[in-house]
């Protein structure tokens, strides 16, 4: 028998002569005290006041009374309960006097003035990456950005104790590889995810997104290193599906590109991150980009399912519903739509798709995928319509359609344009999915947004969703 | 002091010696290669016609997109069989 007390628990002072009891007359008993040796007065008391034993059987509460058998815990119980601990000793009569049960005291192993310095201490060592020491006189935000680790902004320092919290979000193992990230084509662990994840600002519960994210990625479809060498505009964006981005409290309402939600803000930020760190892909090395976009800092939302119409990007891409998922796209800032007047749907998904147009450049086509994000309000137009999403794709997509003669190079006195040749084949905007479609946004405004692609198909990058694991 | 955990692949880049220049050009190999920008072609047929025209053999190749790194098998493929290579970026 083994069981774990602390003087400072008024249920383990009570139980103190339950365990003078089973030292005279049950099996063999090893106590621990947590926080004195001496306590209980009068039996004999290994010292755990370093929390060893206490950390390696991963209490919640003292007193913990185990029944062990060839170094195998068989059985447990916490607190005092009579009839529990007379079944795990096999002794009848205990604590005569005592209530029948007093519940127990949390373990200190779990008071936040040591928890922190107990999971560096006995769990420091699962973590591969290297240690460096910043100087006693360096700021540690100054010191980060003087390493090259960040992306312009300060950072958390991702010391063993974050990081270590931050792998609680996961029940997959630190070294565990999570993809071989571009431009270095290095295999990322999950413990490097969670380092970067960490300098993002990320929560742990945050984890399981952003392993997705980098995942989704590092595939052959979405080609992130192309994607990152490129002149465009284009960088990832993040869109997360399902019960998780509820759960984690991202954001699909109000100002959903926007600044001031913790989980939009610092997913797309941490794949940023990965790719820079682990990736090496660097604005001026690898990246070329001749003006970015300002969502390369971060680009992440959730779609709002609850209000939408429509089936979730998730379930239209084949997952079930009820996953949670990430989708990867590679965009460009979103550009607005405004259309205040439109109550007919042929009316608005002309709007739309006269909108839509200018992603790349007007006289372009088919190059190009596109996400449509519909806000609430112009959904509701749809909505009340009747018209399913697969509709308001085809009907958008039917009113892109124009004359190669107005396309072609020159045409406009335009130079730029489709090849001669064209001129008489009619030519929609997009690829028929080549416009995805994402229901979110604050519910007064009637707007919506275009996030422009980059090159579409086999050839550049393709939407890729991945399913988010624990 | 705060002890930190190195964010980055923590991998010391491989040094690599560049090939010698070749001190002459004679019976040599040019390889060609074209990354499917619009009118590259234009630039590399006339490299093609200026080094045929001094007595060296050109080899041509293509990358199926200019978006994404070269195949394997392409680049193996430009490395056993010519002795220096050009690349094309164009638009």
């Amino acid at each position: 028998m083994v069981a774990i007390v602390k003087r400072e628990c008024p249920t383990c002072v009570t139980v103190v002569p339950v365990l003078a009891q089973l030292a005279d007359h049950g099996p063999p008993l090893t106590v621990y005290s947590q926080d004195d040796p001496t306590f209980p007065d009068g039996l004999k008391v290994e010292d755990d006041t370093s929390l060893e034993v206490s950390w390696s059987l991963d209490l919640v509460t003292v007193p913990t009374l185990l029944r062990v058998r060839g170094g195998e815990i068989v059985d447990r119980t916490e607190g005092w309960h009579r009839p529990s601990w007379e079944a795990l000793t096999g002794v009848t009569g205990l604590g005569p006097d005592l209530p029948e049960l007093r519940p127990g005291c949390g373990s200190r192993t779990l008071d936040p003035d040591v928890v922190d310095e107990l999971a560096v201490r006995f769990g420091g060592h699962r973590l591969r990456s290297r240690r460096i020491d910043l100087a006693a006189l360096e700021d540690e935000a100054e010191a980060m950005f003087d390493r090259g680790w960040t992306d312009g902004l300060p950072v958390v320092p991702p010391t063993e104790a974050r990081v270590l919290r931050m792998l609680e979000g996961t029940t997959r193992r630190p070294d565990q590889v999570v993809a071989v990230v571009p431009p270095d084509l290095v295999e990322c662990t999950v413990e490097k995810v969670a380092v970067n994840a960490v300098m993002a600002g990320c929560r742990p519960e945050y984890l399981p997104v952003v392993l997705a994210a980098v995942d989704g990625y590092c595939t052959h479809e979405f080609n992130g290193h192309g994607l990152l060498a490129t002149t465009y505009f284009s960088g990832p964006v993040v869109i997360v599906n399902g019960p998780i981005a509820t759960r984690i409290g991202m954001n699909a309402a109000g100002n959903v590109f926007g600044q001031g939600n913790r989980a939009n803000a610092t997913i797309g930020r941490a794949l940023q991150l990965v790719v820079r760190n682990v990736g090496g892909g660097r604005p001026g090395g690898v990246d070329r980009a001749t003006l970015g976009n300002p969502g390369k800092y971060t680009f992440c939302f959730a779609e709002d399912e609850a209000g939408s119409p429509w089936e979730p990007l998730s379930v239209e891409r084949g997952f079930a519903v009820g996953a949670s998922t990430v989708t990867l796209f590679a965009g460009e800032s979103p550009r607005g739509v405004v259309d205040q007047l439109s109550r007919e749907p042929e009316s608005l998904a002309a709007s739309l798709a006269a909108a839509s147009l200018g992603v790349g450049h007007p006289k372009v086509a088919l190059g190009i995928d596109a996400v449509l994000v519909i806000s609430p309000e112009h959904a509701r137009v749809f909505r009340e319509a009747g018209w399913s999403k697969a509709r308001v794709r085809s009907e958008i997509l039917a009113r892109t359609v124009r004359r190669g003669a107005e396309l072609v190079r020159g045409a406009g006195g335009i130079a730029e344009g489709l090849p001669a040749g064209l001129e008489e084949v009619e030519i929609p905007k997009f690829r028929d999915d080549g416009l995805l479609i994402v229901h979110a946004g604050g519910t007064a405004g009637l707007f919506s947004a275009i996030i422009g692609g980059w090159i579409s198909g086999p050839g550049g990058s393709q939407p890729v969703t991945v399913e988010v694991s624990s | 002091m705060t002890t930190v955990l190195d964010p980055t692949s923590e991998r010391a880049p491989a040094h690599r010696e560049r090939v010698a220049r070749p001190s002459s050009l004679a019976g040599k190999t040019v390889g060609l290669l074209d990354i499917s920008k619009p009118r590259g072609d234009v630039f590399l047929d006339r490299l093609a016609e200026l080094l045929t025209d001094r007595g060296l053999r050109v080899e041509r190749y293509r990358k199926p997109t200019f978006a994404k790194v070269a195949p394997v098998d392409l680049r193996h493929q430009i490395a056993t069989t010519c002795d220096m290579v050009i690349e094309a970026l164009a638009d």
